[in-house]
């Protein structure tokens, strides 16, 4: 029986996981870093649209955990085994932290993109989770989709047409 | 996030008025470039969910054309000049006397016209405000970019999600005639230029 897939959406400094019958997108990533966990055994998946690199900088009081890469991944790898995912199974994929703009003073604002995706890696390395594909930097939006069906990532952009990891 | 405590409304009022004297006088060299009546709208000026913010040029995927500035000096924020890709063309073709041959695609010459043109409307929009507030506000070199709105403005809150998830948007919209174009000019100063921008104007502006 094919059953519908329902889309869950995840929105900027946002996270989410879902199942089986679930997609999980994310639209419009620039410097952000869509990042991707995936366990192929029970068909569960997750994603986090990551905004800036660590929470080290946040000046709110209250947090956003899901907004900075060290914060984000450990908390989407809880949700996704509350979920009832096995840790050794779970596969990491990422796509955005791509640099829309050049400027000649090579402002660190403006490296964010590549930033984001350091932190991710060294976040993901941390708890030891293989990153097995990736397609990031350049200087172009992403929008990404997970089907957790099959753990196929989607890269959409308006420059390079779309791709699958 | 709340950011202003006091007189909430006024301040927003204040904040609108630079808005409408930045837009003013980008709309005056617009019009100069075009050589004809520019219309503006009254600027909007919201506090918004990031999500939002893209939702204001018709959602995070919507194609766009953007001019975008990084304002420093006293007052730091961001500035994009944005414009659907039909409005790209319509300006291109008026003011320079390019016509767009492919709808998909500018030539690198139709993109610098669009970056210099947004520069110069971008550079009136700053030089008024910084007269206005006698603050110091320099504009970095323009950056043209076309693609996902989301993609672009997100450049624009990386300053406001260090302390919440929204952002203060000063928003205006040009309209010309018939013909329509249309333009936004999206002001997003950094949290920390609101007390000088307010104290500037004489603007009692709380110590928190």
């Amino acid at each position: 029986m094919i059953e519908e897939q329902s889309l869950i959406k995840v929105g900027m400094a946002d996270l989410n996981v879902g199942s089986q019958n679930n997609v999980i997108r994310t639209t419009g990533l620039g410097s952000c870093v869509g990042l991707t966990m995936y366990d192929p055994g029970k068909k569960l998946g997750g994603m986090a649209h990551v905004m800036l690199p660590t929470s080290e900088i946040a000046r709110e009081g209250k947090l956003n955990i899901a907004k900075f890469a060290d914060t984000a991944i450990p908390e989407l790898l809880s949700r996704l085994l509350k979920l009832g995912a096995t840790r050794s199974r779970i596969i990491a994929k990422m796509a955005g932290g791509s640099q829309m703009f050049a400027f000649a003073g090579g402002n660190d604002t403006m490296r964010i993109g590549p930033r984001n995706v350091e932190s991710c890696k060294l976040a993901l390395d941390k708890l030891s989770i293989p990153l097995v594909a990736e397609d990031t930097g350049g200087s172009y939006g992403r929008t990404i989709e997970i089907a957790c069906s099959t753990g196929l990532l989607n890269i959409r952009s308006v420059q390079k047409g779309v791709k699958e990891l | 996030m709340e950011l202003f405590k006091h007189q909430k409304d006024f301040k927003m009022d204040v904040l609108k008025e630079v808005g409408n004297i930045g837009a003013g006088n980008a709309a005056t060299a617009l019009s100069q470039l075009l050589n004809k009546p520019i219309d503006m709208a009254v600027p909007k000026v919201q506090l918004l969910g990031f999500e939002e913010i893209a939702e204001k040029v018709g959602g995070a995927e919507e194609l766009v054309y953007a001019v975008f500035l990084r304002v420093e000096g006293e007052a730091p924020g961001n500035l994009f000049f944005i414009l659907t890709p039909d409005a790209a063309r319509s300006l291109l073709s008026r003011v320079a006397g390019i016509s767009a041959v492919s709808v998909e695609e500018l030539s690198e010459m139709e993109l610098s016209a669009l970056n210099e043109i947004g520069n110069i409307l971008a550079g009136s929009y700053l030089s008024s405000l910084a007269d206005f507030t006698s603050l110091s506000m320099y504009p970095t070199v323009p950056a043209l970019a076309m693609d996902m709105a989301g993609a672009i403005l997100s450049y624009g809150l990386l300053q406001f999600g260090q302390m919440g998830d929204d952002a203060l948007l000063i928003d205006t919209t040009f309209l010309e005639g018939k013909d329509e174009i249309e333009g936004q000019f999206f002001l997003i100063p950094d949290p920390e230029s609101f007390p000088k921008i307010f104290k500037s104007l004489g603007v009692p502006f709380e110590d928190d």
